[in-house]
């Protein structure tokens, strides 16, 4: 159990973030500098948190009031940094030797990690000699090697392009299937924390939100940043009235099918959720086409509700290319949202 | 030909770099940490040397280290030993003319290391010593190697600092560089030539020495 409670400012810039976690992966989703990788540094021994506690299975590794600061050394996390840090003047052997300094029996336990790592065949060759895979399993074998008690994942897949990126997610999510502590797994990519991790911690602007299964921040996000976060495009401001939700921007109003929570003040609604109204259906919306994208799998449309204010963003609707042939390229199109899928945010 | 100069001239630059060397590194590598303002002052004050004409920083050492001055009176005092008008106060002139070198290009090769070679060998276990030795020097040598030599080169060749500390003695103080200047004033040309054509000799085989390193290096790293 890894816990968390800290505070650092950096410049303008506070971080404050709680969490508790067990074995199961962890997911810190974040959009770039909101302290994702600084709460990770804290973890390590990296950065000093102004103030807090960070203990591991009862372990304290940081308390402020008790003036317990362990150097990086002692906190046995295994610290998987983006580009990997190899140390470059060493071979991959030089590099598994190297954590294994001092243990008598460490020519046979590098070897074994070779082995079981698949780098017997570039053992002597230094890391930028290798490809990204082999270095991803070169930094991963050192990290084991020296028997972490729990595991920092920095924005491992980030560097990557998309090809690459799918075969190390593989490799590296069967690793850390067989890795029994807790794991942290920093990412501003939803799918990558959605496949991974079953819970997740958003951060925004340095402020971490309380610990949530993953489905919920998919499912009912709660909040506009969160919801970006999950990937939704679509937001207008909302306006309750009664059991119904007003959208003054669209100039609709939407029937959600549930109570309405009495801090909504948006409504989001991710674009490929948006789709063709048919004869007689509700929550209908009348839209102009402003644009239509023809992206790589399906067709991207812009409209604009008949009913919006000027300067109002296009509402998004993402279909296959198919369903947009058999539509015929029209100038208006009324589309609909499941209530179940109209988000309500704070 | 009494090579006394020669000798004296290669144990002071050697002394002095091997000095230089540890100083300068520890220099540069703890004055990075230190805060911009402090940082800024210390800087400047380190490089200074480099800018100065020799012979006032030659006038600035007299000042500390003359038998009357408050290091030199402490030192005779102390321990009997005069420091300037000796062999070794040469030392002292090729340490502080020639240190901003190794100083400064160390200082450049510690800024363009990767920060993060060294915090992922701490979150390994490995002790800050090892990271050091075997991680930052390694991976910073060419800018290390390059600051050794130019400090070493700068050493064998003092010459202002070096007059007025240490004088010229036949067989005491002389070094190649003031016997150069001492036999050329004396009248003495033949044997300043000869002095001449060692010097440029020491600096070529210094030269080539350096080269056929660097192509080692080069060749060492396509491996």
């Amino acid at each position: 159990m890894l816990h968390v409670d800290i505070r650092k400012k950096l410049g303008d810039f506070q971080l404050e973030a709680a969490f508790e976690t067990g074995a199961e992966p962890l997911a810190l989703l974040g959009a770039s500098g909101c302290g994702k990788s600084v709460t990770l540094r804290c973890i390590a021994g990296i950065l000093r948190p102004d103030e807090g506690r960070i203990a591991l299975d009862g372990r304290v590794l940081f308390d402020s009031a008790a003036r317990i600061d362990l150097p990086p050394q002692q906190r046995r996390a295994g610290y998987l940094f983006q580009q990997y840090a190899l140390f470059p003047n060493m071979t991959v052997r030089g590099n598994l030797l190297a954590v294994l300094r001092g243990k008598p029996n460490r020519d046979t336990l590098a070897e074994d990690a070779l082995r079981r790592f698949r780098l017997e065949a570039v053992a002597d060759l230094r890391p930028r000699q290798i490809s990204g895979g082999q270095q991803q399993r070169c930094a991963l074998a050192r990290i084991l090697l020296t028997d972490p008690r729990m595991i920092l994942l920095d924005e491992p897949l980030s560097a990557l392009d998309s090809y690459l990126k799918y075969q190390l997610e593989l490799e590296l999510a069967a690793v850390m299937d067989d890795f029994p502590g807790p794991i942290l797994w920093v990412t501003h990519d939803r799918g990558e924390a959605w496949r991974n991790c079953p819970n997740v911690c958003v951060l925004e602007g340095g402020k971490a939100s309380p610990v949530q299964p993953m489905r919920r921040l998919f499912h009912a996000p709660g909040t506009e940043s969160a919801a970006r976060l999950s990937g939704c495009k679509n937001f207008t401001p909302a306006q309750a009235e009664g059991a119904l939700v007003r959208l003054p921007d669209w100039g609709v109003t939407l029937d959600p099918g549930r109570p309405i929570p009495p801090e909504t003040r948006t409504v989001g609604i991710r674009s490929h959720t948006v789709r063709p109204a048919a004869e007689g259906e509700r929550n209908t919306i009348p839209c102009a086409v402003e644009r239509v994208i023809d992206d790589v799998f399906e067709t991207i449309v812009l409209l604009r509700p008949e009913g919006a204010k000027p300067d109002t963003p296009p509402l998004r609707m993402e279909l296959s290319k198919e369903a947009w042939q058999a539509l015929q390229a029209p100038d208006r199109l009324t589309v609909t949202v499941s209530p179940e899928d109209i988000l309500l945010l704070q | 030909m009494d090579w006394f100069p020669l000798w004296n001239s290669l144990r002071i630059a050697a002394i002095s770099t091997v000095l230089i060397f540890f100083l300068g590194i520890a220099a540069a590598y703890y004055i990075a940490k230190l805060p911009k303002l402090v940082k800024g002052v210390l800087d400047v004050v380190l490089t200074l040397p480099l800018v100065l004409p020799p012979t006032v920083v030659g006038y600035l050492l007299l000042r500390l280290l003359g038998p009357r001055r408050i290091i030199g009176a402490w030192a005779l005092e102390q321990f009997g030993v005069r420091l300037v008008m000796v062999w070794w106060s040469a030392i002292f002139a090729a340490v502080v003319v020639a240190f901003p070198l190794m100083y400064r290009t160390a200082r450049g090769a510690f800024e363009s290391f990767d920060e993060t070679l060294s915090q992922s060998a701490q979150t390994l276990g490995l002790p800050n010593a090892w990271i050091f030795w075997r991680v930052r020097m390694p991976c910073c040598r060419q800018g290390i190697l390059a600051g050794t030599v130019l400090a070493f080169a700068r050493a064998l060749g003092e010459y202002g600092a070096t007059s007025m500390l240490a004088g010229y003695t036949p067989g005491k103080t002389a070094t190649v560089s003031t016997a150069v200047y001492q036999l050329w004033q004396t009248g003495d040309d033949a044997m300043a030539f000869r002095w001449v054509l060692v010097n440029v000799a020491i600096s070529a085989v210094f030269l080539l020495t350096v080269n056929l390193l660097e192509d080692r290096q080069r060749k060492g790293g396509r491996r």
